[in-house]
């Protein structure tokens, strides 16, 4: 994955706000990148124009040697389900879905057979087998998390995206959800960028990147 | 009270700032479509409540009049101008007018001078000519005609009609009269002439249908002495009106119509209360952190429950006069498309109409807004730090005891009667609660089959599903409203297609009435020179009943309008030797041949359950001067659509005879055969031939009308559930975007989530239109059984417009509700949800 020059800006009236200015990294594939930040920094929306969920005001994003914003909405969309995948500070399951729909959701947005099967296996595989059929309120937070982490590694994605995925949880739960996440990670061999403002957490990273009002500092 | 004053100033900014937000646009709708429903009803209604009092004793043509089926002796005349009043007279029948070869069927009234005397008649010189005042009545060997006539038998002024044995000529087009402002079926093109004509005329024979009217005009504490004299000196057959019970009948047909658009105009006042309740739920949850901060400011919670009371308050006043101003125009309009029916100019309506519909609207808004708006004084301070707390549940049904109130109050004032206010109440609430379970019931099933099926229809469904109860309003909501228009389009269509499909080919399509004894050969020979069949002719005598079983009977005897109206009047009694071909002899047995006892009687059995007459009872019924008593053997079902002759009452041969008689026939002639028809009336003037055919068309324009204006009523049902949809597609927008949004990013298209939005609302309205097709279905079965006994066929139009219209009309509705959650950016919609 290749950013290029990237810059966001946002106009309030007369007011023009820079949140991000000429970022611009490459990430290698299999690679594990943290973006650490203090709040307001930029974090989230860097990652949000990564992974194509909003439009900069300058620079350009390649995924797999695709230009992602040459793209139009749906072409991001396709390449999101077939590609991407996404675990979020808080969880972001459709309340209406079980834990087993949760998961089967971006394989069957990317039309992939046997859905069901895929997703109840990977569930399994974080340690959700007893609940499948069980909606997101009757799970725990950190049950909560697995699901989101199974869901965003269903599809094989060769590109994970992870915003502060520990910033709801207590620090033990907190912690076996970082393991699970590596875990999985070695072990698919995904590219990872994770967004973080733990130290720590973003040390099991090969490479972090800060961004400081904006601006990117590589701190290797 | 500086306080209160200054409260007031800052409720006034709030709503400002509200409405400038767009977050009033619900509500206000809501307010708008139930007050203007209301007023539309209400303004229409007391125009013509006006009109009639107002214009009571032009409606009159006097002060007080006596109607009479008989002549008058001149007992009431002599007295009436001995007390100094004025007195005139007119007689009104139906009889044939020709013009030429062509003949019509008219409403003849003669009238005597000095009528009318109160009120005017106008007159024009042509159609669409200027119109004048007259202080006269038509010169002898002259008439007055109105634009019917005129147009049907395309004469003008200078025209000779022939009528009876006489020639008239026309000398002006009739434009108003007094005492005839209805246009209903049974009123005929009008001729006007002079009294003096009539003996000359040769029309009032035997049988002859003839209404007898004085009229009365003068000083009001002599008109009352005079009732008060004249009230113990009719007989029956003979009614006194004065200017307070002037046209009853149009009062009591006023009464029904202002109860029935009432009600259909409290079905959109309820949806826009289920509307409102939603809105004021979104309306909540954006105030809440505004509230939550005005509290750590310092506002005491009473405060901010006042401030919003007064904010609703004068939201509700505001949007409730703009929904009189929409009632107002669309009175008009609903004015416009009953025009004809009523033939009475309408005054300005007065502004009662308009402070009901004030109020309505004021105390709706806060009977269904004020439960949920309490508890945005209770936000609790913490809500500053942590935005999951003071999120209130829903609103508990108890919580809307003052909207209930509000709406229980509505129908019971516009029911005009406690128990059908209940009825009504009770059938609404039964209804709701059964398409309630039906539609969970679906919910339920589809929620278990969405695991099949594609991505777009499974989400779609689960969305229903997890919306539930909103869901279910919606679909009710809006299935009322689609309801009450299929009902009015398909179902109205199909019962009429079935009256008529019961119709055999051959059913007689005339009726000639007062055919005289003497004529009977006659007429036998001109049917045959014709070669047309010999008409079956049944005699006919007229009689009143004036005792049963012993006891005298009146009008003041009953209850039902139907049956004061059969002992007003005279009967028309026949007799027979067997029984008629269209009647079933339901308990009793019909006379044999040769029977001694002829002192018997036949009845219908409806008419008999509407006078309370049963096998046995003795009757005594008034033929010309005498008496006549028999008892009732049997009691008949009368196959009435048949359109052949038949009769109420029915008795052996020679129980009447002696007694007056005239006969009457009915046929079918061939359309190819008019002519013969025409030739009939010249050779038999007295004759009055009613073309069947034509009364039906008649009815048929009326039933449009009257169903084009309910219609039009319903439309604002419709309109309605509209809104209803919308505030529920309003108060889950937040969820939708967040929703679409975790999807985008999962990787799903603008297409994808547009499905699976198309499929939810495709579904909500096809449940709504399946609902609604069910609902107008049974209720054309029961109509079809119950009132016209006529097989119900049933319509798949019914269902497949019903669920076809509703889905793609829910459809297009919501994804144009629904269509800015794929506009924005995904990242922006979970940023500012999350």
């Amino acid at each position: 994955m290749r950013a290029t020059g990237l810059g966001k800006q946002v106009n309030t009236g007369n007011i023009h706000l820079t949140i991000l200015r000429d970022v611009s990294f490459d990430v290698e594939p299999g690679e594990a990148v943290a973006i650490l930040g203090a709040s307001g920094s930029g974090k989230s929306t860097l990652l949000g124009l990564l992974a194509g969920l909003d439009q900069p005001t300058s620079g350009s994003v390649s995924i797999a040697g695709t230009d992602l914003f040459a793209l139009d909405e749906n072409g991001r969309a396709k390449l999101r389900a077939e590609r991407v995948g996404f675990v979020f500070q808080s969880f972001q399951l459709l309340p209406a879905f079980t834990a087993l729909e949760n998961v089967m959701l971006p394989l069957e947005l990317a039309g992939i057979s046997a859905a069901r099967a895929k997703a109840g296996a990977m569930l399994t595989h974080v340690g959700l087998a007893q609940r499948l059929a069980h909606y997101p309120k009757q799970l725990s937070g950190g049950e909560q998390q697995r699901v989101a982490i199974a869901r965003a590694f269903v599809n094989e994605p060769e590109l994970l995206f992870a915003d502060e995925p520990t910033g709801n949880l207590d620090a033990a739960t907190g912690a076996q959800i970082i393991d699970l996440m590596f875990d999985l990670n070695h072990e698919r061999g995904t590219t990872l960028v994770l967004v973080t403002h733990d130290q720590a957490i973003s040390q099991r990273c090969g490479r972090q990147l800060r961004l400081v009002a904006g601006c990117l500092q590589d701190t290797g | 009270m500086m306080r209160l004053g200054k409260e007031s100033a800052l409720a006034l900014r709030l709503l400002w700032r509200d409405f400038r937000a767009g977050e009033l646009k619900l509500l206000i709708v809501a307010v708008l479509i139930a007050v203007g429903s209301l007023t539309t009803v209400g303004f229409f209604t007391s125009r013509v409540q006006l009109a009639l009092t107002q214009q009571s004793n032009q409606l009159l043509g006097a002060d007080l009049t006596i109607v009479s089926d008989r002549p008058f002796g001149a007992e009431l005349a002599e007295e009436a101008r001995r007390r100094g009043l004025s007195v005139t007279r007119a007689l009104r029948f139906p009889s044939m007018v020709m013009h030429g070869a062509d003949n019509l069927l008219s409403d003849v009234k003669a009238v005597a001078d000095g009528y009318p005397l109160r009120g005017e008649v106008r007159l024009a010189d042509r159609l669409f000519g200027e119109e004048r005042v007259v202080h006269e009545v038509p010169a002898a060997g002259s008439a007055w005609v109105d634009d019917r006539m005129m147009t049907r038998l395309g004469i003008r002024a200078g025209d000779v009609l022939q009528l009876g044995q006489i020639k008239l000529r026309v000398a002006a087009l009739l434009t108003q009269e007094p005492d005839s402002v209805i246009g209903f079926i049974n009123s005929a093109p009008r001729l006007l002439m002079n009294e003096a004509d009539i003996a000359a005329s040769g029309l009032i024979q035997t049988g002859s249908r003839v209404r007898y009217r004085l009229y009365l005009a003068g000083d009001t504490a002599v008109i009352d002495e005079y009732r008060l004299w004249a009230q113990s000196r009719i007989v029956a057959g003979q009614n006194i009106e004065g200017i307070r019970d002037a046209r009853p009948e149009i009062r009591s047909a006023l009464d029904r119509a202002e109860r029935f658009l009432g009600l259909a105009a409290l079905l959109s006042v309820v949806l826009s209360a289920v509307a409102i309740a939603l809105a004021t739920r979104r309306f909540l949850l954006r105030h809440l952190d505004g509230c939550a901060v005005m509290r750590c400011l310092g506002a005491r919670q009473a405060v901010i429950v006042r401030l919003y009371v007064v904010h609703f308050v004068l939201l509700g006043a505001a949007a409730s006069a703009a929904g009189c101003g929409i009632g107002y125009g669309a009175q008009l309009a609903l004015a416009s498309m009953l025009e004809g029916l009523l033939a009475i100019a309408l005054p300005w309506p007065g502004f009662l109409p308009a402070w009901q519909g004030l109020a309505a609207g004021v105390l709706l808004l806060l009977g269904f807004a004020l439960p949920p708006l309490v508890s945005l004084g209770q936000v609790p301070l913490m809500r500053v730090l942590r935005r999951d707390l003071g999120v209130p549940g829903g609103a508990g049904l108890l919580s809307y005891t003052l909207g209930l109130a509000v709406i229980c109050g509505l129908v019971i004032w516009k029911a005009q009667d406690l128990r059908l206010g209940f009825f009504v109440l009770g059938g609404f609430l039964a209804a709701s609660l059964l398409s309630l379970i039906v539609v969970a019931t679906v919910l339920r099933v589809l929620s278990h089959l969405r695991t099949e099926g594609n991505f777009s229809w499974r989400y779609g469904v689960a969305n229903l599903r997890r919306r539930a109860l909103g869901n279910t309003i919606q679909i009710v909501a809006l299935a009322l409203g689609i309801m009450a228009l299929l009902t009015l389009t398909l179902i109205r269509g199909d019962l009429l297609q079935s009256w008529k499909a019961t119709l055999r080919p051959d059913t007689p399509n005339r009726f000639v009435i007062n055919i005289q004894e003497d004529q009977v050969e006659a007429l036998a020979v001109f049917f045959s020179t014709k070669g047309m069949p010999k008409p079956v002719l049944a005699p006919m005598v007229r009689g009143r009943l004036v005792a049963v079983n012993g006891q005298a009977v009146s009008s003041a005897n009953y209850t039902e309008d139907r049956a004061k109206r059969l002992i007003d009047r005279e009967f028309n009694l026949s007799w027979a030797e067997k029984t008629p071909p269209d009647s079933r002899i339901d308990s009793g047995s019909w006379w044999r041949e040769n029977d001694t006892q002829f002192d018997q009687l036949s009845v219908e059995d409806g008419i008999a359950q509407t006078l309370g007459l049963r096998l046995g009872d003795r009757l005594t019924y008034e033929v010309a001067g005498n008496r006549i008593e028999a008892t009732i053997t049997s009691l008949r079902k009368v196959d009435w659509d048949s359109f052949r002759v038949n009769f109420f009452v029915i008795t052996p041969p020679r129980l009447l005879q002696g007694s007056p008689v005239s006969y009457i026939t009915s046929f079918y002639v061939p359309q190819g055969q008019v002519e013969t028809l025409n030739e009939l009336v010249r050779e038999f003037p007295n004759l009055v031939m009613i073309d069947v055919a034509q009364i039906m068309t008649q009815v048929q324009k009326m039933m449009d009308q009257v169903s084009t204006a309910v219609q039009f009523v319903f439309l604002f049902t419709l309109v309605a559930g509209l809104v209803v949809l919308y505030a529920a597609i309003a108060s889950t927008t937040d969820e939708r975007e967040y929703e679409a949004a975790i999807m985008r990013t999962l990787g799903a298209s603008r297409r994808q989530i547009a499905a699976t939005q198309f499929a939810e609302f495709a579904l909500t309205g096809a449940l709504a239109g399946a609902l609604a097709a069910a609902g107008a279905s049974g209720l054309g079965y029961v109509l079809a059984t119950n009132v016209l006994n006529v097989p119900y066929l049933g319509n798949t139009w019914i269902w497949v417009i019903g669920i076809g219209a509703g889905s793609a009309g829910i459809a297009l509705a919501g994804m144009l509700g629904t269509r800015h959650v794929l506009a924005v950016p995904p990242l922006q919609s979970l940023r500012r949800i999350a």
